[in-house]
């Protein structure tokens, strides 16, 4: 007959030979071999049963606990180990598949939108959320929409303002502005109220320079009412240039003649270069024009359809181009259609 | 227009600085492009900004003098000892200048004192030098009596500046010659303010000053007129008055300092004491005169001016020595023997006003403005004249321009005016009256004013106001004639109150009914895709030359374009019909800095009309790259692109748009005839894309050794068709099966027609068709090539099974040995 205290000692004994062996392992290899030594079929905790038959029956189920909690012991210890090694290798792995993180990323080949269009949007944007909706007209004009029925007859001291390009078709002409739009639009919905953007390309008979271009953007703005006044047209315009150029900036407004509106003013936004101190892009004034406009001039409603004296109305025009070289300190229009992607990947990013 | 200060002052008084002034007239619709300091004012200017600046003189020191005696040099022939006062008692000063002779006295000259700097007249370049005291020729000069060079007004050092008469001995010279000078930039409705007198009234009028109406004097002391000039006017509808006065003993020399000194600083050349009065009076009054020398003019007894339209084939030399052509439209001012001058343009050279004139005869007159505009822009004169002439003169303003001037050479050429005027006015000036509303102020600018406001406004203006029932008459000055409706009135009223106390306000109006723009929409997503595709826009010219054009399409002609009437030049003289020139130039230029270029332009090409119909102006997209499919980096071998990057971008763009397109081979002379493909859509062909022919490329001087590709689609055609409303289609709800199927057929075969047998066939379980391999080589045969298509099998009601999904590939392939001559590749 054994006593259970020698197998007391054999499982304290094996507790610590297990122990040990643990301790030794390197790898999930050498777990399973240390899994097989002690729990296996033939291991040596497992065999420990073996000592059950020769201990007193009642002494048995006392035994049998010893035998099984110092098995849940090992396993979890052996568990544990195994964890540690998984984690090490994986570890290790990882180091090894270590990279040079400042190496350059992997190319994404993304476009960009214009930065004209890019303005043209901006404008969209700003002017569609006061009610305008976006128009477009034809920019072969003829002399009657691109003048006479802006109240520009034909030799009017006024045609000087704009340098003309004329096809040989009698009659027709490049526009020189955006306006004529304004006469296909009245005309359209003439007697209802209108608020009307109108982009589009220009051109002028002039010789291509870093201040003057032959073809460039213009954004011409329309509202008919029973009820516009200029009143109306200074706060649309503030709102707009806030918008467009940021709060902080300053603006004033000037007389000034359009044949097509009366009274006509220019608007002028302190210079963004020098903060109005004075500089060479706003020529030692403190100010640079950013617009003209004006109350639609009776003429041009009535050939619009509209009786003056019921309706009034205020019209814009801008130049997407102008804004931007204003906006970014561009001095060069021709930048714009030379199309050099250097100087065009600069605003892929969007307008700041 | 150059104002300066001391001439405008003449009629308005200045209270206030020049920068606050210049910012009213400004405000005010005299927009002032550059003041310019002139003297000690530069000097004061230039002192806050740079000291001890070397270019400029201070004047300090220098002084109005008076000549007591001028005495001979004991020691030299060719000097003076001139004895002047400057308020310091009498000083000696040696001069060589001609203009002072011995026995001369009177003479206010400008006085410069030791210590005083003045430009060294004899230095090749100008450069200040102290004056000191020195003996000359064993004759003590204490002080230097100045050139006009010496002063640095001019480049004159001919003789010393002898002032005005009435100048104040003592006094520094800077009060009496300092002076600033307004430049204005004049906008076309702003013709009155091409005068001293016409900006004088719009200075007083913005600052609350009264405007001093000049007085026009008239002295005449020779026998009449009459019976020594007659004038006719043959074409009344196009001079509407002429008037002519006669001055005779004139003495023709050098204007007197204040008037060349007021006409240099206004921008004018100087010529003659009679020309420059002539000049003199037009910047004041803003009415052009000429002048004619009466003996050289015919007609007898009397010299008989005709002013008529040209006669075919005349001819005139005008003064600046071209010989002129005419037009029978042009407006000729004439003798019985020729044209003497083209009206309000020009005189002509032959009746020119020279050294050796003694009787002037003063024209002032009223041309048509559209005519003279014409006239001289036929004639590519722009003259003074003509600029304002163009802009239109009132008719009024003859006479007293006409007395003005006759008087100055009375009183500055000695000459003697005949009494009596010529004054032949046959479309006399019409005077305008308008009612104004009150509430037509309101009602423009949101802003109420008062009527009694309203009027104390206007006649600050010289409107003449009278309250009427509701209304306000108003009588339009003569010299305005740009005032026609009561807008112009609620004009000037906005302009003397400010724009600034108009009130910035939100629109109160009902909002219109509100439209989306589709097109633009869908034109704005086609750019969204393309960025998203990599590609950059560019905006390229419409206008382009019919050379470019022919480089991509060789059978262009001529008649298919619209053309320029007056192109700047060659390059830009035609509207183009395609996009891909301009891109494919930008292409080139950007080659020169970049691997790598892969732009679209969405634009219009414009299309003469059909019989008399308006051009059409349809919108294009255009899309080109070149080089490398990515940047140049560590990460992949860099790879050309080829037609199917171009092919899958438009894919893409037709997947986004909700479209399905089809692509067949075609051909185009300036595209590689074997990888150009027509897009069709529902079967109309909306565009072609391809790479670009190696003699186009040569063409264009695109030397790099990758295919360039290009591609042009009717953006009009694919944007009608693009899906108005998409649908959303159920997720499936049960698995799907892949299956992979390669097939052999012969390479002469579409891969697109493989594909089509193989969505026949698979029918509707067939849910997504993928080519994922195409291969040529053993040990496919050769002529033949191998297609591998990956097939997503699925069906919406029940899981397909392994042998359903079996059985549909043994089907289609079947179908495809049938049909193609497929042999499956195991």
């Amino acid at each position: 007959m054994v006593q259970i205290e020698e197998l007391k000692q054999k499982v304290a004994a094996l507790a610590e030979e297990g122990r040990a062996r643990l301790k030794e392992v390197a790898s999930p290899e050498d777990c399973e071999a240390a899994r097989v030594a002690f729990l296996g079929r033939k291991g040596k905790i497992t065999e420990l049963v073996k000592f059950l038959p020769h201990l007193p029956p009642e002494e048995r189920p006392e035994a049998g606990r010893l035998i099984n909690s110092l098995k849940e012991q090992f396993q979890a210890e052996l568990d544990r180990r195994l964890r540690e090694l998984k984690a090490q290798e994986i570890e290790k792995k990882l180091q090894e598949e270590a990279v040079d993180v400042t190496l350059p990323g992997r190319p994404v080949a993304l476009g960009g939108l214009h930065p004209s269009t890019q303005a043209l949007r901006e404008i969209y944007r700003i002017f569609l959320g006061m009610g305008f909706q976006v128009f477009e007209s034809p920019e072969i004009e003829t002399d009657e929409y691109n003048f006479q029925l802006l109240n520009i007859p034909p030799d009017h001291p006024a045609r000087d303002m704009w340098s003309t390009f004329y096809l040989t078709e009698p009659g027709l002409l490049l526009r020189t502005h955006t306006s004529p739009g304004q006469i296909h639009v009245m005309r359209r919905f003439a007697p209802q109220p209108i608020r009307a953007i109108l982009p589009g390309k220009c051109y002028r008979y002039e010789q291509v320079t870093a201040r003057a271009e032959m073809m460039f953007h213009q954004v011409e703005g329309l509202a008919i009412g029973r009820n516009i006044t200029m009143a109306d047209l200074k706060g649309v315009l503030v709102e707009f240039a806030h918008q467009m150029f940021g709060e902080g900036r300053r603006f004033r407004f000037r007389a000034s003649y359009f044949p097509f509106t009366e009274p006509s003013l220019e608007m002028d936004m302190d210079c963004i270069i020098c903060g109005g101190r004075g500089c060479r892009v706003c020529k030692h004034t403190g100010w640079v024009e950013i617009l003209g406009a004006g109350m639609v001039h009776p003429v041009v409603l009535r050939n619009g359809g509209y009786d003056p004296r019921e309706f009034t109305g205020f019209a814009f025009g801008m130049g997407p181009e102008r804004i931007l070289m204003l906006k970014y300190n561009i001095d060069d229009i021709r930048l714009f259609f030379a199309n050099d992607l250097r100087f065009l990947e600069q605003f892929s990013g969007g307008l700041r | 227009m150059r104002v300066p200060l001391s001439w405008l002052r003449e009629y308005v008084d200045i209270p206030q600085e020049i920068e606050e002034l210049a910012e009213r007239l400004t405000l005010a619709g005299l927009e002032v492009a550059r003041i310019e300091y002139l003297g000690p004012a530069a000097q004061a200017r230039e002192g806050k900004r740079e000291q001890g600046s070397q270019a400029t003189l201070t004047w300090e020191g220098i002084y109005i003098g008076e000549v007591l005696e001028v005495k001979p040099h004991p020691n030299a022939d060719k000097l003076v000892v001139a004895v002047v006062d400057y308020g310091k008692g009498p000083v000696e000063s040696v001069t060589g200048a001609p203009n002072i002779r011995v026995g001369d006295q009177g003479q206010k000259v400008a006085v410069a004192e030791a210590g005083a700097r003045i430009i060294d007249a004899y230095a090749p370049e100008p450069k200040p030098v102290k004056v000191k005291a020195m003996a000359i020729r064993g004759v003590r000069s204490e002080v230097v009596l100045c050139s006009e060079k010496e002063l640095g007004l001019s480049d004159d050092h001919s003789g010393i500046l002898i002032l005005d008469r009435e100048a104040e001995v003592g006094r520094p010279l800077a009060e009496l010659l300092s002076d600033v000078v307004l430049e204005l930039d004049l906008t076309p409705n702003l013709a009155r303010c091409f005068s001293i007198i016409g900006v004088a009234r719009e200075v007083a009028a913005l600052t609350g000053q009264r405007f001093k109406t000049p007085e026009v004097k008239w002295h005449p002391q020779g026998p009449p007129i009459s019976g020594q000039v007659e004038v006719e006017i043959q074409d009344p509808d196009l001079c509407a008055r002429y008037t002519a006065a006669l001055v005779k003993g004139v003495k023709v020399g050098p204007s007197p300092f204040w008037m060349r000194r007021r006409l240099a600083l206004a921008g004018m050349r100087l010529i003659n004491n009679i020309v420059d009065i002539t000049n003199y009076v037009m910047l004041e009054w803003g009415q052009p005169l000429h002048a004619f020398d009466y003996d050289k003019l015919h007609g007898e007894p009397a010299k008989r001016i005709i002013v008529r339209r040209a006669r075919p084939g005349e001819k005139i030399t005008t003064l600046d020595g071209v010989e002129r052509d005419l037009t029978t439209e042009m407006l000729l001012i004439t003798d019985p023997e020729g044209p003497i001058a083209i009206a309000g343009v020009m005189g002509g050279l032959e009746s020119e006003v020279t050294e050796s004139t003694r009787a002037v005869l003063l024209e002032s007159a009223s041309f048509s403005n559209t005519n003279n505009r014409r006239t001289a822009q036929a004639l590519k004169l722009m003259s003074e004249a003509a600029a304002r002439f163009g802009r239109g003169v009132p008719p009024e303003l003859a006479v007293p321009a006409l007395k003005r001037a006759a008087e100055l050479m009375r009183e500055l050429a000695d000459g003697e005016i005949a009494s009596g005027i010529v004054d032949v006015y046959p479309v006399k000036q019409r005077e305008v009256e308008l009612d104004l509303e009150p509430r037509e102020v309101e009602r423009l600018l949101g802003l109420a004013v008062s009527p009694p406001e309203i009027m104390e406004l206007l006649e600050r203006l010289e409107f003449a106001c009278s309250p009427r029932e509701g209304t306000i008459r108003v009588r339009v000055p003569q010299h305005r004639l740009d005032v026609s409706c009561p807008a112009d009135l609620v004009e000037e009223v906005a302009r003397l109150i400010g724009y600034d106390k108009i009130p910035t306000t939100l629109m109160a109006d009902p909002l219109p009914r509100q439209e989306r723009n589709r097109s633009l929409e869908l034109e704005e997503q086609v750019r969204e895709a393309l960025v998203g595709c990599g590609l950059t826009e560019v905006i390229t010219y419409s206008l382009t030359s019919l050379e470019a054009e022919a480089k991509l399409d060789p059978n262009s002609s001529p008649e298919g374009y619209l053309h320029i009437a007056n192109p700047l030049s060659r390059e830009r003289s035609v509207l183009r019909r395609s996009l891909l020139p301009g891109l494919l130039e930008t292409v080139a230029e950007n080659l020169k800095h970049h691997e790598r270029v892969a732009i679209f332009e969405l634009g219009r090409v414009y299309i003469p009309g059909e019989k008399g119909e308006r051009p059409r102006e349809p919108r294009r997209l255009g899309l080109a790259l070149a080089g490398p499919r990515s940047r140049l980096s560590w990460h992949e071998k860099p790879r050309a692109m080829d037609f199917f990057d171009l092919k899958g971008i438009v894919e893409e763009l037709l997947l986004r748009l909700g479209l399905e397109g089809r692509f067949e081979r075609t051909s185009h002379p300036s595209f590689h005839p074997g990888r150009t493909a027509k897009l069709l859509i529902g079967g109309e062909e909306v565009g072609l894309l391809g790479e670009l022919h190696p003699r186009v490329r040569e063409s264009l001087e695109l030397e790099l050794a990758e295919p360039v590709l290009a591609a042009e689609l009717d953006l009009e055609a694919i944007l009608a068709r693009a899906a108005p409303v998409g649908r959303y289609k159920p997720l499936p709800q049960f698995p799907a099966v892949l299956r992979d199927l390669a097939v052999v057929v012969d390479e002469a075969i579409p891969a697109e027609k493989v594909a089509q047998a193989i969505r026949a066939a698979g029918g509707g379980l067939l849910r997504e068709l993928v080519l994922f391999d195409l291969y040529q080589g053993p040990p496919v045969p050769q002529g033949r090539k191998s297609l591998a298509f990956r097939l997503r099998l699925q069906a919406e009601d029940r899981t397909l099974t392994d042998e359903e999904a079996d059985a549909l590939r043994t089907r289609i392939e079947a179908r495809l040995a049938e049909e193609l001559g497929a042999e499956l590749r195991k």
